[in-house]
């Protein structure tokens, strides 16, 4: 049953080194007040998880909290690439980053699969790619009804997946709206799910939606968090900062700005409130 | 008629759009071929259906997106699904009929890298990835590609083979047994080519105006042929020119100024 939480204490209790962590959503609700308060508590050594590294890891990989990444596309989606992903990817800097590359296709299969408690992921994928020569987690299997070849994929498991979502009741309930993206099936893949929220309200008023809802009894803690999800956005409550997105590309191509912004941004930052001015 | 002025990525932006027709059901891939379709759906092809990898269907977006999930894609959208049912069902269930790409690198037989220059250990660039395009390219009915011409672009081989076109000599696409076409049209900002339907090599089928075949020839790595019976791709219409550049300029009021089409 959900908790409401502090940010700090929720990552604090949740977040453990070494962990394998998710901080899922689509271009939308890209929780990176929760990101910003991992690299606060100089966590190390986790295995980052999603789909769309996107600005939020950027920030936490050139902090160095990450040992491996599993991703399906590293850009900064419009503008162009990742600096401080490539950097630790190119140049080891701050430190070595293993990747596990996929495709789209195979994550959120792998996503699901792990949500259904199924040990692999099965889809028609990866036909002539070079990704399964460098991923040993991407096999085949032969469908034992049509002979059909197959790709597999294990199922995605975190030991803690955390999401932003629009609102949640004083059950502890979620509501997520506009593009889910993956994030149900990342909260229900996971041991544990940290939620922070725009706010809290008295009725979620989900009767007849047929938007993301997830029972309190499926996540283990609430965090109040406005304007958790920016320079992402959160629809109904703010729009992208796309030229906050566009910014970053110089902010990230220089180890020493980004060491800058950093501390400007997010290490004298209070907890919970995300910093996106350039 | 006197003929319009217009630059090349306009030609290439227009050529593209004209490839897409009113029945298609479109999956789009971000920056030009997304420039692409939404023009196609401005002009020629009202109904033409764009789906998008963040789950949008049905998509009508007044501007361009500068990300493949911004608000605007669901905000004009008959519905949005979770990403895991947008491959799954819509992309892997053989609804789509075009699927629209873009990358760093394409070969002859339309084959496209968009995961590293270089070594994948020790990458000279580390590009962004596969994203959504390894099994666009192999679920959707055909593939359209759209690339900006260049020597580093169009190479005689890949440095890694993120997405299937017909295979690294043309024959794997048909062996894998996959029911889809594969590329059938690479579109630049200097020709468009497609490819010969027996080796399933590209060709250039027309050069853009103004565009010698030797320009072509310069900008590709492999020893290109050409159709024998060249056409000129014809020049754009006044309204294709104004449905574009209303487009860009309503797509940087909304994100401040950047140029989604450069």
């Amino acid at each position: 049953m959900a908790e409401f939480l502090s940010l700090r204490d929720a990552v604090a209790r949740y977040v453990k080194p070494g962990a394998r962590v998710a901080l899922e959503g689509f271009t939308h609700l890209i929780p990176f007040a929760a990101g910003h308060e991992i690299i606060r508590q100089r966590l190390n050594d986790l295995t980052l998880i999603r789909m769309t590294p996107d600005l939020v890891y950027d920030q936490m990989i050139g902090c160095g909290v990450a040992a491996k990444l599993v991703f399906s596309w590293g850009g900064n989606p419009g503008v162009g690439s990742l600096h401080r992903l490539r950097d630790a990817v190119e140049h080891d800097w701050p430190r070595p980053l293993a990747i596990e590359e996929h495709s789209h296709a195979a994550m959120a299969h792998a996503y699901a699969a792990g949500a259904a408690g199924m040990p692999c992921a099965i889809f028609r994928g990866y036909l002539g790619s070079d990704l399964p020569r460098v991923n040993p987690n991407i096999k085949t299997v032969v469908c034992p009804f049509s002979g059909d070849t197959l790709a597999a994929v294990p199922a995605l498991r975190m030991d803690v997946t955390i999401v932003h979502a629009q609102k949640a009741d004083r059950d502890g309930n979620v509501f997520i709206g506009g593009i889910v993206g993956v994030q149900k099936e990342a909260v229900l893949a996971a041991r544990h799910a940290v939620v922070t929220v725009e706010e809290i309200v008295d009725d979620l008023g989900t009767a007849g939606t047929n938007a993301v809802v997830l029972p309190g009894w499926s996540v283990d803690a609430i965090v109040l968090a406005p304007g958790g999800a920016r320079p992402s956005y959160a629809h109904g409550y703010y729009t992208r900062d796309n030229a906050f997105y566009t910014a970053w590309d110089a902010i990230a191509r220089d180890r020493d700005a980004f060491r800058r912004w950093i501390d400007a941004n997010v290490m004298t930052a209070p907890s919970g409130v995300t910093a996106c001015a350039p | 008629m006197r003929p319009v002025s217009h630059t090349a990525s306009e030609m290439m932006t227009i050529a593209a759009s004209r490839a897409l027709a009113n029945d298609d059901i479109c999956f789009v891939g971000i920056g030009l071929p997304s420039a692409a379709c939404n023009l196609a759906r401005l002009t020629h092809a009202p109904r033409l259906r764009l789906l998008y990898e963040s789950g949008t269907v049905d998509t009508r977006p007044t501007v361009l997106p500068l990300s493949i999930g911004d608000g605007e894609l669901c905000e004009t959208a008959l519905s949005t699904v979770p990403v895991v049912e947008m491959f799954q069902y819509w992309l892997q269930g053989g609804r789509v009929t075009v699927g629209f790409l873009g990358g760093a690198q394409v070969d002859r037989f339309g084959n496209l890298n968009s995961t590293v220059v270089g070594p994948y250990e020790r990458p000279k660039v580390r590009l962004p990835g596969s994203g959504g395009a390894t099994e666009i390219a192999a679920h959707c009915r055909r593939i359209f590609i759209v690339m900006r011409h260049g020597a580093r672009a169009f190479v005689s081989r890949l440095d890694f083979m993120t997405s299937l076109g017909h295979g690294p000599t043309g024959r794997e696409r048909r062996a894998l047994g996959l029911g889809t076409e594969g590329p059938a049209l690479i579109v630049t900002d200097l020709c468009t080519m497609q490819p010969d339907p027996e080796t399933c090599e590209f060709e250039v089928a027309s050069l853009h105006p103004g565009v010698t075949a030797e320009q072509v020839r310069e900008q590709t790595s492999w020893p290109l042929r050409f159709r024998s019976s060249i056409e000129e791709t014809p020049a754009p219409r006044q309204e294709e020119l104004d449905a574009l550049r209303d487009l860009i300029a309503r797509t940087r009021r909304a994100h401040g100024e950047r140029d989604i089409n450069e």
